[in-house]
């Protein structure tokens, strides 16, 4: 019954006005798609400079809320350019989305990446002051969270 | 250079790569994820020239904490990429995005060589608190400009809108495509 109504919801989106108009384009989706992946590398980019931090691979001289700092305008940039593709390209294949695990993982782990992101990973790291294991355990989180994120994303195209 | 695509597309691995299930898709999701750790890391090295991050630190400590990582990506890219084209050689040379995108990667190289010969002789000025000149801060724009370009064709690589087995085409696009065209009208391709 849930699942139904689900699927009607999706069924819905994939007949919007945006979706149909990206499935009407030969270029729509290949250049959102292309912008997708610029996100990608600014939030990648971002994610991983301070993940890598919180390592201890990359400017461990630094302190570690400086670099969180000096990463979260560019994260959160890249974030706007990828919801804000992300979401069209949805809508023009939401049937296909409905139907492929690779989407599902990528919502799940979005959802958990975005929740450890902003209400574990930064507060810590930006209150904590002194270095201890915690911060290693984090980074492993958050790069592993974020990986599965990109990884199934590339997948749903796969399948 | 036709001829040594088409001796690749017949080797053994190469046919074994392209019809691979599983080890195809693997190559090309490791070569996208990969974009995250050069080009990624590489925003904030060329954000930090123009001034835009991590204003506190040199610039020199910028190109040996962060910039490792960028090189790191690039190789992880590299041989992805390698690998990506050799799955698919002869398509692949023919594809009108995948030159444009070796076009665009020259330009990146010829750019990065520019810069790093320019910091060798006047970075540590930078260091010494010295103002960033223009021409540094345009060097680093056009590197982010240069491999968003190179994201951007990579993706289009995918379309085969301009490949040789679909005609007619625009004679520019044919010639910048490096189709053969009695080749491709008897259908071989």
């Amino acid at each position: 019954m849930e699942s139904e109504r689900l699927f009607h919801l999706f069924d819905r989106l994939e007949q919007s006005y945006i979706g149909e108009a990206i499935r009407n384009s030969i270029w729509m989706f290949p250049v959102i798609e292309a912008t997708h992946l610029i996100g990608l590398a600014i939030l990648g980019g971002s994610i991983l400079v301070g993940d890598l931090r919180l390592l201890g691979l990359l400017l461990s001289s630094k302190p570690i809320q400086y670099v969180i700092r000096q990463t979260t305008f560019l994260l959160k940039l890249g974030l706007i350019v990828l919801v804000s593709t992300g979401i069209p390209l949805f809508l023009s294949e939401a049937i296909k989305c409905y139907y492929s695990r690779a989407f599902w993982i990528k919502m799940s782990a979005l959802m958990l990446g975005l929740i450890f992101l902003f209400f574990i990973r930064n507060p810590i790291c930006l209150s904590a002051e002194e270095e201890s294991r915690k911060f290693k355990i984090i980074g492993s989180i958050s790069i592993s969270l974020w990986a599965i994120v990109a990884g199934s994303g590339r997948w749903i195209g796969f399948s | 250079m036709l001829e040594i695509a088409i001796w690749l597309s017949e080797t053994e691995w190469s046919i074994a790569l392209h019809e691979s299930l599983y080890l195809y898709p693997w190559i090309e999701s490791a070569h996208v994820l990969s974009i995250c750790f050069f080009i990624g890391t590489l925003i904030f090295v060329d954000l930090r020239l123009m001034g835009a991050v991590f204003n506190k630190l040199p610039i020199s400590e910028m190109n040996t904490r962060v910039l490792p990582w960028s090189i790191f990506g690039f190789g992880l890219m590299t041989i992805t990429g390698l690998l990506l084209f050799y799955a698919i050689p002869v398509r692949s040379y023919q594809n009108i995005f995948f030159r444009f995108k070796i076009f665009l990667i020259l330009l990146s190289g010829l750019n990065a060589f520019l810069f790093h010969r320019q910091m060798s002789l006047e970075g540590k000025k930078w260091d010494e608190g010295q103002n960033i000149p223009k021409t540094v801060h345009l060097k680093a724009a056009a590197s982010l400009i240069l491999w968003s370009g190179v994201i951007v064709s990579g993706r289009m690589i995918a379309y085969n809108w301009f490949d040789c087995d679909r005609q007619p085409q625009p004679e520019w696009v044919n010639w910048a495509a490096g189709c053969i065209m009695e080749l491709s009208l008897t259908g071989d391709f």
